[in-house]
């Protein structure tokens, strides 16, 4: 076993967060999925704002907020935008709610707690681009946000924020319709959730030659936005976009929500300042995930969803921003934090996530459907006792050839990141903890 | 989609392949232009007829488009200037090792008993490219072995490699979306639907692309080896001329796979020609000539049996038949039925038989269920090509292509869904194009001409309900518009007979109003108008570029105008226009016919007016039979003479185009069967003219002399997959008489519309066991407010009564059919519509009775 030093006991910074409250700002207020509450705390102005301005200044705004966006690539949502051939119409908006990678649960509580919010992010979106259709497709499990959303959408449509001449203006009409995913971590992929909102199979396109953004739902122009980064939408309109900018780091700014999970005392959702907070604050500060339990250390944390590679000890410093996150070989995704503390079977976390990858896997490409399921039964093999010497290289050679080179940004053989995402379990746990598994492997 | 044709035309984006330059055609994909170009790229799921999927991942390859080499599938990608594609990389080396060693991972090597051993693409890339021992010590993935998908089709899930093939195939080119991807991860796998098979009448393609042994056909599982196989390239004998591969083992024919003509087929086949090799195999098939005798088997003119004899026997009392007519009743009283099956030589030398040896010109290949010949070699011809033109419009003036032209169907929907043609439907009854056609235009059955006039933009004159022909005249006008919006392009009408149950002048009446707006549009400098027609029976156009048709004589040409040459070989010509099928049988059953020879002709079965045929086959004194397999008709011959089957004789084949194609024997003939050729050299020979012909190639060489729509034709070019198109035609079409205007529904009655369906009761269909069970159950079909009226649930059996006669049948509700029309196919195995049809009439009215 690997021993990691006790983690320091002084208290992270000081910080209010109260302040820094963008999208989670309603998250206290029982009621706040409604209407009149959401009117209450001054909801619905971002979008009246927005009416009163053009829509070309409306996505200037957004640009000048550099907001990236929070599903897991980090694109910036103001550049994606304006990815769209011209002259091509109609256009769609695809509002992707098919949160499910493992130890996220963000967007989950973002429409639970305050659908009107994005409801209010999706008009604008569309009344900045001209788009008259927007669907929100939302992950099959998640009933409650299903509710809640259908509930706050029929509220909207009848106070005229959503349908025919929205807040009574005369040429901005936007029907937004609802569709429930059937249960497939794989939508998560906009190609596939495309895919799956046409009525097909759920399996992604290949990209290039065609983003969705030049060819996309229907074969039209499509953008499809995360949930979190369409409820940004409303306060960075309403405060205006240099103030969103002028929040967090240079290269991550507003606020990012991140869901922390695991062996910590406090696992919960946070909204905290993007770029400037540390790994170190959001796992250890009371404020956030409370630290590890007692007497035990820190083994290794995923930084960004099952995904990511495995970050460690000497990470915990980094801020939670982009570019730094991703030079240390890392990347935030889609914003969970997992915690493993010394307790942690490493052999086991590494075959419970590759488990995940093989079971998700959508079978259309060879290297992700047969490489994750063997990866999965190489390590059931191993946890069972029956592991053989040779197969921690073999496991590293299978990995290799659904990802050549076993690199950070990955390369792939297949044609979306499913496939690398179970690789870097393995990746990570044999590079850090080789030993564990020879301990299973004599 | 990358047809090679288009390829050839636009060379011109400069790539690196392997270090040698190569210039590839605009949007082509990498891996289609490395193959131009010889280097080969290992793939599964990539098919040049099909869209892309990229899912097998074995060709990826190292494609460098200036931001360095990077692994991409080159099934995807597209060629840019300057691309830098190697396909030798130690990277691609590594990642194709990769995915061959995953692909056999639950893959169950059982080579040994599988059908695909020897031809399967995965067994050839693991010897070439695999590394001959596998890592995976965990077990395999089991499914229960092969499972029926339909009648014809086994999968094997254990065998796949979820390439995507067979279920893009379905979905995509035959949209039949009836296979499809099930679970997930490494459970996923092909299937159908819950208690619905994969009924596609093109099935059997899947199991020709199928690059593993997963998907075997039920007629040729464990039958042969690959490696003992022989094989030729021949035509199948269809209108369509679909080019094949014949493949046979210790001669037999085993299986025809598709072969991929540009032109033609794409490498499709209909499962309907693709399994009927079975009937050329069946027990059923006449081994050697027949004559009257007695329950004995002793020969005897008058005996109620027919016995086996000799050739030499046959021949001669055949021989002997007809000279006693010509001698008694002048050549007029022989007359010649059929023929559309045989090749373009066996043809032309029966033609000159009955032309110039016995002058008859009473002979016709069709039975009255098709066009006259003149319509036929008189309207401009299009190509298959010309008619799915991009942007261009397609006019159905035609039976369902789906039904009975079944290749045609997978061009056409292709044209329709990827090519942006647009489709007009002129029809009484919608088709299995319908959900893709621009424009609907189900007329009342037997006015297709009024609809017509209205479309070419003449005279609009809707009666009291806003109809025109009974569609709404506002879709008439859309269509109107819809087609001259889109005439700088080429118009291609589809001309066949819509319905059975109204005389071909209704339909042509149509096609002349269409070829009169044909021609102003190429006054006015516009690509104009062509007709791609549509018959029944295999080398129909063959028949009438031979001369098998009343008033004409091989090479396009009237009667009346022989050339100098021909009359020459052929020495003398008949004197007076013969009789067409109607007119030959009315004649018969006038006792004015001494001798009926029927050539692969089924009269009895066939003819639109069965008690017609059934009388003029009682009437004439001899029947002679030449076939392949025995039917009805043949029972009521004097004199059968065993024919050859097309894959045990060489031979030409003209399709609807023109497209003349090589046949060719691999098998000998059945037992002493012989080729229609052959019997007709004797028969001449008997009659005192000597033909000289040692092979069909001799009369092909007398065919070129003599024919002048055929004296360009190279030898070369017919060796070619593609053949050689026919186009010149001295035939004028005068255009048809004036239609009468039809007489008006009682509103108790229904007017019926009958036409073929894939599946019936051909000799040959039931004759090949596979086969012989999927004929639809007969359906007397209904639009659904006149079903709802007989107030009876669906497939309620229901009298049927015409002015004709009456018949018991199943009735249901059917979108497909208009309103006040009812519709019952033609060829169904146990019921005969044709005791309903009326024939003194253009329309047949029927009532139904409930009991």
């Amino acid at each position: 076993m690997t021993t990691v030093a006790p983690a320091p006991q002084d208290p992270p910074q000081d910080i209010q967060p109260e302040d820094l409250q963008i999208v989670t700002s309603r998250f206290h207020n029982p009621q706040g999925h409604t209407l009149a509450a959401y009117i209450q705390s001054g909801g619905y102005s971002g979008l009246q704002r927005a009416l009163e301005m053009a829509p070309a200044k409306v996505h200037d705004e957004v640009r000048a907020a550099s907001l990236l966006g929070r599903g897991g690539a980090g694109f910036p949502a103001g550049v994606k935008w304006g990815f769209c051939p011209p002259q091509v119409w109609p256009r769609y908006l695809v509002v992707n709610g098919d949160e499910s990678e493992p130890g996220t649960y963000k967007d989950r509580l973002l429409m639970e707690r305050d659908p009107h919010q994005l409801i209010e992010g999706c008009m604008i979106a569309c009344y900045a681009l001209g788009l008259s259709q927007c669907f929100l497709y939302v992950r099959g499990e998640m009933a409650h946000a299903q509710e809640r959303l259908a509930a706050a959408l029929n509220e909207a449509y009848e106070a005229g924020y959503v349908g025919a001449n929205v807040c009574g203006s005369k040429h901005f009409s936007v029907d937004i319709t609802l569709h429930w995913g059937a249960g497939a971590y794989i939508v998560g992929e906009e190609t596939a959730l495309i895919e799956s909102l046409e009525g097909n199979r759920g399996m992604p396109r290949l990209k290039p030659p065609f983003f969705p953004a030049a060819i996309g739902l229907y074969g039209k122009p499509t953008i499809v936005n995360n949930v979190e980064t369409l409820s940004n939408l409303p306060w960075i309109i309403a405060n205006g976009g240099e103030a969103f900018a002028a929040m967090g780091a240079e290269s991550s700014t507003g606020t990012r929500v991140f869901a922390v999970s695991g062996h910590v005392v406090n696992p919960g959702v946070f909204e905290v300042p993007f770029g400037t907070t540390t790994f170190r604050d959001i796992i250890f500060s009371s404020r956030y995930g409370g630290g590890l339990r007692p007497d035990r250390s820190l083994k290794a944390f995923i930084p960004g969803g099952a995904s990511a590679p495995w970050f460690y000890e000497e990470h915990l410093d980094l801020h939670l921003e982009k570019t730094a996150v991703d030079k240390a070989g890392s990347m935030l995704g889609s914003g969970a934090i997992v915690v493993m503390d010394d307790t942690t079977n490493i052999v086991a976390a590494c075959h419970n996530l590759v488990r995940f990858f093989a079971r998700e896997s959508c079978g259309k490409c060879t290297p992700c459907r047969e490489g994750t399921s063997w990866l999965e039964k190489i390590l059931s093999r191993i946890l069972a006792g029956q592991g053989r010497p040779q197969d921690l290289d073999l496991l590293l050679d299978v990995c290799d050839n659904i990802s050549p080179g076993i690199k950070w940004p990955p390369r792939q053989t297949t044609i979306c990141p499913l496939g690398p995402s179970a690789v870097s379990p393995i990746a990570s746990a044999l590079q850090r903890f080789r030993s564990e598994f020879e301990a299973y492997t004599p | 989609m990358n047809a090679p044709e288009s390829l050839a035309t636009e060379v011109g984006i400069n790539i690196t392949i392997n270090g040698e330059p190569f210039a590839a055609a605009e949007g082509e994909l990498v891996i289609a232009a490395a193959e131009r170009a010889g280097v080969y790229i290992p793939h599964f799921c990539y098919h040049p007829r099909m869209s892309s999927v990229g899912m097998c991942r074995m060709c990826i390859v190292d494609i460098d488009t200036g931001r360095g080499p990077a692994l991409q599938p080159s099934c995807m990608v597209p060629v840019s200037e300057n691309m830098v594609v190697d396909t030798t990389s130690p990277q691609t080396k590594k990642a194709q090792d990769g995915v061959l060693e995953f692909l056999l991972l639950n893959h169950p090597l059982d080579c040994p008993v599988c059908d695909k051993g020897g031809e399967c693409p995965l067994q050839d890339q693991t010897m070439a490219y695999g590394p001959g021992e596998s890592r995976f010590v965990e077990e395999k993935r089991h499914y229960e072995k092969p499972i029926a998908v339909n009648d014809l089709v086994f999968l094997d899930r254990e065998r796949c490699i979820l390439c995507d093939r067979c279920t893009r195939f379905a979905d995509e080119v035959a949209g039949d979306r009836l296979i499809t991807f099930q679970d997930r991860g490494d459970q996923t796998q092909v299937n159908t639907f819950p208690h619905l098979p994969f009924s596609s009448y093109f099935s059997g393609n899947t199991v020709q692309i199928c690059p593993v042994g997963a998907l075997t056909a039920k007629p040729y599982r464990f039958k042969a080896r690959p490696w003992d196989l022989s094989e030729v390239e021949s035509t199948y004998p269809n209108p369509m001329g679909d080019r094949v591969v014949v493949q046979a083992s210790r001669d037999q024919v085993l299986r025809y796979q598709g072969a991929d003509s540009d032109a033609v087929n794409w490498g499709w086949l209909a499962d309907k020609d693709r399994f009927s090799f079975e009937a050329n195999v069946s027990e059923m098939r006449l081994g050697a000539p027949l004559v009257r005798g007695t329950p004995l088997g002793v020969p005897d003119a008058a005996g109620t049996e027919l016995v086996q004899t000799t050739w030499h026997t046959a021949l001669t009392q055949a021989a002997d038949a007809i000279s006693a007519a010509i001698d008694a009743h002048g050549p007029a009283s022989v007359a010649v039925l059929g023929g559309a099956q045989l090749p373009n030589e066996d043809q032309y030398a029966w033609a000159r038989l009955a032309k110039a040896v016995i002058g008859t010109d009473n002979t016709d290949a069709q039975l009255h269920d098709g066009l006259p010949a003149e319509a036929v070699l008189g309207l401009p011809r299009a190509t298959i090509n010309q008619a799915c033109t991009p942007g261009g419009t397609v006019i159905l003036l035609a039976p369902d292509p789906k039904e009975q032209h079944g290749t045609l169907y997978l061009r056409l929907r292709h044209a329709l869904t990827k090519d942006d043609v647009q489709l007009i439907e002129l029809t009484p009854t919608a088709s299995g194009l319908s959900h893709l056609a621009a424009h609907r235009l189900h007329h009342r059955p037997a006015e297709a001409h009024a609809v017509a006039v209205a479309l070419v933009g003449g005279e609009m004159a809707p009666d009291g309900n806003g109809c025109i022909g009974g569609v709404l005249a506002d879709d008439v006008a859309a269509a109107a518009a819809s087609l001259a919006a889109r005439a700088d392009r080429p118009i291609t009408v589809i001309l066949g007979r819509p319905s059975l149950a109204e005389p071909a002048s209704c339909t042509l009446a149509a096609a002349s109003e269409l070829a009169q707006f044909g021609k102003l549009l190429e006054a006015g400098g516009r690509p104009g108008l062509a007709f791609l027609p549509l018959l029944h029976r295999g080398n129909v156009f063959g028949a009438l570029d031979m001369g098998l048709a009343p008033r004409l004589l091989p090479g396009r040409v009237g009667l009346a105008n022989p050339n100098p040459a021909l009359r020459k070989v052929w020495g003398s010509l008949p004197q007076t226009p013969g009789l067409d099928a109607h007119g030959i049988l009315s004649a018969a059953a006038n006792g004015q016919i001494q001798v009926l020879i029927l050539l692969g002709a089924d009269p009895l079965s066939d003819m639109v007016n069965r008690e017609l045929a059934m009388k003029a086959l009682d009437a004439v004194p001899t029947v002679i039979a030449s076939d392949t397999l025995p039917n009805s008709s043949t029972a009521k011959a004097d004199i059968v003479f065993a024919a050859a089957a097309f894959t045990e004789r060489d031979g030409t084949h003209t399709n609807a185009e023109g497209r003349v194609t090589r046949q060719r024997q691999i098998v000998t003939p059945n037992a002493t069967a012989r080729p229609d050729w052959a019997i007709a050299s004797e028969l001449a020979g008997q009659l005192g003219c000597d033909f000289g012909y040692t092979s069909p190639q001799d009369i092909w060489a007398e065919v070129c002399h003599l024919a002048p729509s055929h004296q360009h034709l190279q030898a070369a070019q017919l060796d070619s997959r593609d053949g050689a198109l026919v186009i010149e035609s001295s035939i004028d079409f005068a255009g048809s008489e004036q239609v009468e205007p039809t007489p008006s529904v009682d509103s108790y009655s229904l007017r019926l519309v009958s036409t073929r369906q894939m599946y019936g009761k051909a000799t040959i269909t039931q004759n090949a066991p596979s086969l012989a069970g999927l004929a639809r159950p007969a359906t007397l079909l209904l639009n659904g407010s006149d079903f709802q009226r007989l107030g009876v649930a669906q497939r309620t059996v229901v009298r049927v009564i015409s002015n004709t006669g009456e018949l018991d049948v199943p009735v249901s509700s059917s979108a497909d059919v208009p309103r006040g029309t009812a519709a019952l196919a033609y060829n169904h195995p146990d019921v005969d519509v044709r005791a309903l049809l009326n024939h003194q009439e253009a329309v047949t009215d029927i009532r139904i009775l409930t009991k």
